[in-house]
């Protein structure tokens, strides 16, 4: 017991420091710039957040697939914000082994991971390859219209 | 180590120590009197060339933690002052690097041979599992100690490796972060990683001393695969195993000095002297080359954790080699149908590696597939099976008649072999090369007066290309691991300290602040590094088109392309490196007004013919006339390019001429001193055989 009570400092303290995760809180990120069918890349705690201005085709894309079908099923509504459906917001960390999937590449209009072939939809759910779960999305909500806050 | 020793010191002061500490007489019984089989061959030797790269990389590499700095923001500028500035840095800096993997090599040299030989049958599976455990310790350090330069591959190696751990069903998460000490990969990190990396190859030194320890034990294996018996059958470990290993750590140096003094970046990847950006992956991550074969093994499996699982029961799988095969006949020179396995095996392992360095589609995919199965089927199948129903030949007797056999047949097998695994080795190694796929022409190779082995810099052209970074480049590019000093450097543009000093004097430095607390400018001093056009990144964007013009210090060796096989085993022996120079040199002279049709350029990029991709954000920079040169050289284009582009390899390694002529000398004293080794240690062994 004593032992065990011993050893929890010498692992505790790797785990994220108390400015680290002061670094980590929530940011702001305001909308109105990104026009439709671009996207902006933000970092939140080091990691990168893609905010998606999509298209009207590719939510047509992303909904007219059966969710059953997918790998990761999961429906586009349940993935965005009710009323902002234009607006994804993503951690754009592969699933697989955390790359950086490029925006707008592969075949399902968006994301591909370069370094082990994964796909993600107009969604940011995989499609093909070797990740095994969707692109994750951040807590965000929406402060007004066109701003964001994320954490 | 083995039993009491009979070592009696005769001067009296040794017999004071001996009798407190009997120490002499340990290293007498392990070193000196210790028997070892007479018919050892040289891939025995092994064992002592790997015992001397823990050593030279322990030393070096403590050498090296006193002038790097294990932070984010500053890692990978200190490893290039290591290079730059420290005495004989790049010396040390290319011995740790290329040592690391000369490591590699000789423990899978290693492994082979205990796999080939049957060492890991009983009563040898002790020592062969401590094996495994340095070889998992050896991989651990290594990785680690690749994230330190903190370059491109440094940091997503770092992101893919850890992220293995997020597998773990439930805690792979918090496992991560656990590891990462923060949300990604960042300075915690890359601390932590520090520590360990100096922490672990003396941990792997323990391991290594209980290795021995079980070998002293059990005594060495040897290629009849019988145990010695009788006096007859073995020599005493000095003279005999000192000289054969001294001549083989000597020829071992030649191979590593190769690499150290003439291509110390083959086994490199050009994208790691690129500072590591969280922003941007590249385009394929590939881990060194000694990690190859077991990241193709992950990649061919669909599923991440079981990919991972597989992964690490490869390396695992190792462990129950002795439980596996269970076969009577250690040797597999009496094994007809192991020996054919096991260089199949030894393909196998190979191809695996070159497999691991191509990017994931298609073909490599399937073919991937099949060679993990080829693996595991070795050890799960195959091994199992035969030593079931393979027939074996008769074994002699006993180490003595091997050796009295022996000596009418000479070892002619050995060639056969040697030149089996150097063609495979090559292939390996140089795979790491084959990572970036590109359909695209390579650029032409040009002539270099550096290239070669006694390549120099032309100061003519150091100092053209010079007037031409600073008349046309400067404006964009910055140059920021470049002093004003350096022009007066010896291997360099050859200046005078007066002509680098009214050089530097030409710049306004920002410096500051003042009394007053404010800052100002003032003329340059020789200490001064070249100043960047741009303030910061974000200015330097929003200046061009949103790309960032990177800097040019290291930009001859942060770009290369692919040579493809054959080529990259020819590079090996023709010294070839100059794809950096080649690449720069093309894309100053690749634009083309006009993109050929059926390409389609962006809005705001410029068609390059040697660009990847051919979409580039550079204007064209060069035009016929743009500088003149008071030497009278040809005021073009193609004489720009070519003079710049020589200007950016003296930036990218100033002490080249330096490395090269040392280069030279250890050469002529490596093969004169493994002359003298070979002679002796015939002279020694003529009395054995």
């Amino acid at each position: 017991m004593g032992g065990l009570a011993t050893l929890w400092p010498f692992v505790a303290q790797m785990n994220p420091d108390a400015s680290t995760i002061a670094a980590g809180a929530p940011i702001e990120v305001d909308l109105a710039p990104i026009a439709e069918g671009q996207d902006i890349k933000v970092f939140w705690r080091g990691k990168p957040v893609y905010i998606s201005h999509r298209t009207k085709k590719q939510i047509d894309e992303a909904r007219k697939v059966p969710v059953s079908s997918l790998p990761d099923p999961q429906s586009d509504e349940a993935r965005v914000k009710e009323g902002h459906d234009q607006w994804l917001v993503v951690i754009g960390i592969c699933t697989h082994l955390g790359c950086i999937p490029i925006a707008h590449e592969g075949n399902y209009d968006g994301f591909f991971c370069p370094c082990h072939g994964s796909q993600y939809d107009s969604s940011g759910r995989i499609r093909q390859g070797p990740a095994p779960a969707n692109l994750p999305v951040p807590p965000y909500q929406f402060v007004s219209d066109s701003k964001i806050q994320i954490g | 180590m083995s039993g009491p020793s009979d070592y009696q010191p005769t001067n009296p002061a040794l017999k004071w120590i001996e009798r407190r500490l009997p120490i002499m007489g340990l290293v007498h019984s392990s070193f000196v009197a210790y028997p070892t089989p007479r018919n050892l061959n040289y891939w025995w030797t092994f064992g002592a060339i790997l015992s001397v790269m823990l050593g030279l990389q322990i030393l070096t590499g403590v050498i090296l933690a006193m002038h790097y700095t294990p932070e984010a923001t500053m890692a990978f500028k200190s490893v290039e002052s290591i290079v730059r500035d420290v005495n004989y840095g790049w010396l040390l800096r290319n011995m740790h690097a290329s040592g690391a993997s000369m490591f590699f090599l000789a423990v899978y040299i290693h492994m082979f041979r205990g796999l080939y030989y049957g060492s890991y049958k009983e009563p040898r599976e002790i020592l062969w599992i401590l094996g495994v455990i340095i070889y998992l310790l050896m991989m651990a350090t290594g990785f680690m100690g690749y994230v330190l330069p903190w370059g491109q591959m440094s940091f997503w190696g770092a992101t893919v490796i850890t992220n293995l751990f997020s597998a773990v069903p439930y805690f792979g998460d918090s496992i991560v972060t656990l590891l990462w000490g923060g949300y990604s990969v960042g300075n915690p990190t890359l601390n932590r990683f520090f520590s360990l990396h100096y922490l672990l190859p003396f941990v792997i030194a323990g391991v290594v001393v209980l290795h021995i320890w079980a070998l002293h034990v059990a005594g060495q294996n040897n290629p009849a695969g019988v145990e010695a018996k009788t006096e007859k059958d073995t020599v005493p470990f000095t003279p005999y195993a000192t000289i054969k290993d001294a001549f083989g750590i000597s020829c071992f140096m030649l191979l590593y000095a190769w690499f150290i003094f003439y291509m110390p970046n083959y086994l490199g990847d050009s994208d790691n002297y690129i500072v590591a950006n969280p922003g941007v992956t590249p385009a394929h991550i590939v881990p060194e080359w000694y990690y190859l074969p077991f990241y193709a093994i992950l990649r061919s499996i669909p599923n991440k954790l079981a990919g991972v699982t597989a992964m690490f029961s490869a390396i695992l799988i190792l462990a129950f080699l002795p439980w596996l095969d269970t076969a009577k006949t250690k040797s597999s020179k009496y094994r007809p149908l192991a020996k054919q396995f096991f260089w199949i095996f030894v393909v196998v392992c190979v191809l695996l590696g070159y497999l691991g360095a191509q990017p994931p589609e298609g073909i490599y995919v399937i073919v991937g597939r099949i060679l993990t199965f080829c693996y595991f089927a070795y050890f799960l199948i195959l091994l199992p099976l035969l030593s079931r129903i393979e027939k074996p030949r008769t074994v002699p007797n006993s180490i003595a008649d091997d050796v009295l056999a022996k000596a009418g047949s000479k070892s002619a097998p050995m060639v056969s072999t040697v030149i089996a695994l150097a063609i495979a080795g090559a292939l390996f190694a140089g795979s790491a090369q084959n990572a970036r796929a590109e359909e695209q022409e390579a650029p032409p190779s040009q002539k270099w007066s550096f290239s070669g082995p006694v390549g120099k810099y032309d100061r003519g052209s150091l100092q053209r290309g010079l007037k031409v970074y600073k008349e046309v480049c400067s404006a964009c590019h910055s140059l920021n691991y470049i002093a004003f000093r350096n022009l007066a450097d010896p291997g360099g543009p050859g200046y005078s300290g007066a002509q680098a000093k009214a050089f530097a004097e030409e710049y306004k430095i920002k410096d500051g602040p003042n009394d007053q607390g404010e800052m100002f400018e003032r003329p340059g001093r020789p200490a001064d590094y070249f100043p960047s056009p741009f303030p910061n990144e974000q200015a330097a964007r929003a200046a061009n088109g949103g790309a960032n013009p990177p800097d040019l210090s290291l930009i001859t060796k942060a770009r290369s392309y692919e040579r493809g096989f054959p080529m990259f085993v020819v590079d090996f022996f023709s010294q070839f490196q100059e794809t950096g120079p080649n690449y720069v040199n093309a894309i100053l002279q690749g634009f083309e007004d006009k993109p050929p049709a059926g390409v389609s350029i962006p809005e705001g990029s410029y068609y390059n013919k040697y660009f990847p991709g051919h979409a580039i954000k550079m204007p064209k920079p060069l035009n016929d006339g743009q500088v003149t040169f008071d030497d009278g050289s040809p005021a073009t284009v193609a004489q720009y390019a070519k003079d710049v582009t020589a200007f950016l390899m003296w930036a990218a390694e100033p002490h080249m001429e330096a490395r090269k002529r040392l280069g030279l000398q250890v050469f002529v004293f490596l093969i004169l001193f493994t002359g003298l080794l070979y002679f002796t240690k015939k002279k020694v062994w003529a009395d054995a055989h």
